[in-house]
């Protein structure tokens, strides 16, 4: 049973991972829009959809790790080998 | 990890079908956005009014977004990119419902759109370059192309993968994060996470189409 125990701390540093690294990566894109935007307001339309394609790239890095940790805490492949192997 | 009660996986079971929640859903809100259309334009006017003038502004918006991104030639896309906005934002903005899961929550409904849009990018490319599409994939540099062609065969699959993850991934983690606060104080504190949540399916139709626009336009332009 300390698989499963493993499994949750491993969704939670992964989660906790992706994510830091993912809200630097917005932070740093939205600062450089703003940025642009007040040097520039006539251009806010057209920043605001590269910058809305640029963070839905750098969120689904997140949504990666999410899925992934999702795959580890509720649809582990190994499942039913470790239950098995844990009953002998 | 989903709405406790669902109406329509009730009613199915009174029925004794055997359907995923994501199938019947995708076919309520099937029904919902038939029946608006109808109800739009059952009675067209000159000056609209109604149902019809808010219908128009959603079109309206959706025709401006591909004018701006997909320049005079992407007018012929027009009604497959707003089908995909209408069906989205519905989707998403069911989960708000009581008793309604959003199909977009499932991985299915999610790949069977992303592979509509991986598949009609290389139909219109090869439609309106006729064989000289695979410039697209061949780079700059001749020399280099079987190893540009491998990159972009990778760059190119990515694309379903992420369109159908990232729409997935949002919706999915927005419902067990309304689950968790549900579970944890049900009182009010849910509230903001489903304002969150109005947001949150906005911006993912809005990136969904503005994607799928872009990788059209990126198969109607000349190769570099």
């Amino acid at each position: 049973m300390e698989f499963f125990a493993w499994c949750m701390i491993a969704a939670g540093f992964g989660m906790a991972i992706g994510s830091f690294g993912t809200g630097l990566g917005q932070g740093l894109a939205i600062k450089s829009a703003v940025e642009g935007v007040a040097r520039n307001p006539g251009a806010s339309g057209k920043i605001l959809t590269t910058m809305m394609i640029g963070l839905a790239m750098i969120e689904s890095l997140a949504i990666y790790v999410f899925v992934v940790c999702m795959i580890i805490l509720f649809a582990n492949p190994f499942t039913a080998q470790v239950v098995e192997l844990a009953a002998k | 990890m989903i709405h406790p009660f669902l109406i329509l996986q009730w009613l199915e079971e009174k029925l004794h079908l055997h359907l995923g929640e994501h199938v019947t859903y995708t076919w309520f809100v099937m029904i919902v956005l038939i029946l608006l259309a109808f109800a739009a334009s059952r009675a067209v006017k000159e000056v609209p009014s109604g149902l019809q003038n808010f219908m128009e502004v959603v079109v309206g918006g959706v025709e401006n977004l591909i004018e701006e991104t997909m320049g005079p030639k992407g007018k012929a896309y027009f009604p497959l990119i707003a089908s995909f906005a209408l069906f989205i934002l519905v989707s998403n903005l069911i989960a708000l419902i009581p008793g309604f899961y959003p199909p977009t929550a499932n991985l299915n409904t999610n790949a069977a759109l992303a592979l509509t849009v991986f598949a009609m990018t290389h139909i219109i490319g090869f439609k309106e370059h006729g064989f000289s599409y695979l410039k697209h994939f061949m780079g700059p540099i001749l020399v280099l192309a079987p190893l540009m062609f491998i990159i972009e065969i990778i760059g190119h699959l990515a694309r379903p993968l992420s369109l159908s993850l990232r729409l997935f991934g949002n919706m999915y983690g927005h419902e067990i994060v309304l689950m968790i606060f549900f579970a944890l104080v049900p009182f009010l504190l849910p509230v903001p996470m489903m304002l969150m949540g109005v947001l949150v399916a906005c911006i993912q139709t809005f990136v969904f189409t503005l994607l799928a626009m872009i990788y059209i336009a990126g198969a109607l332009e000349e190769a570099h």
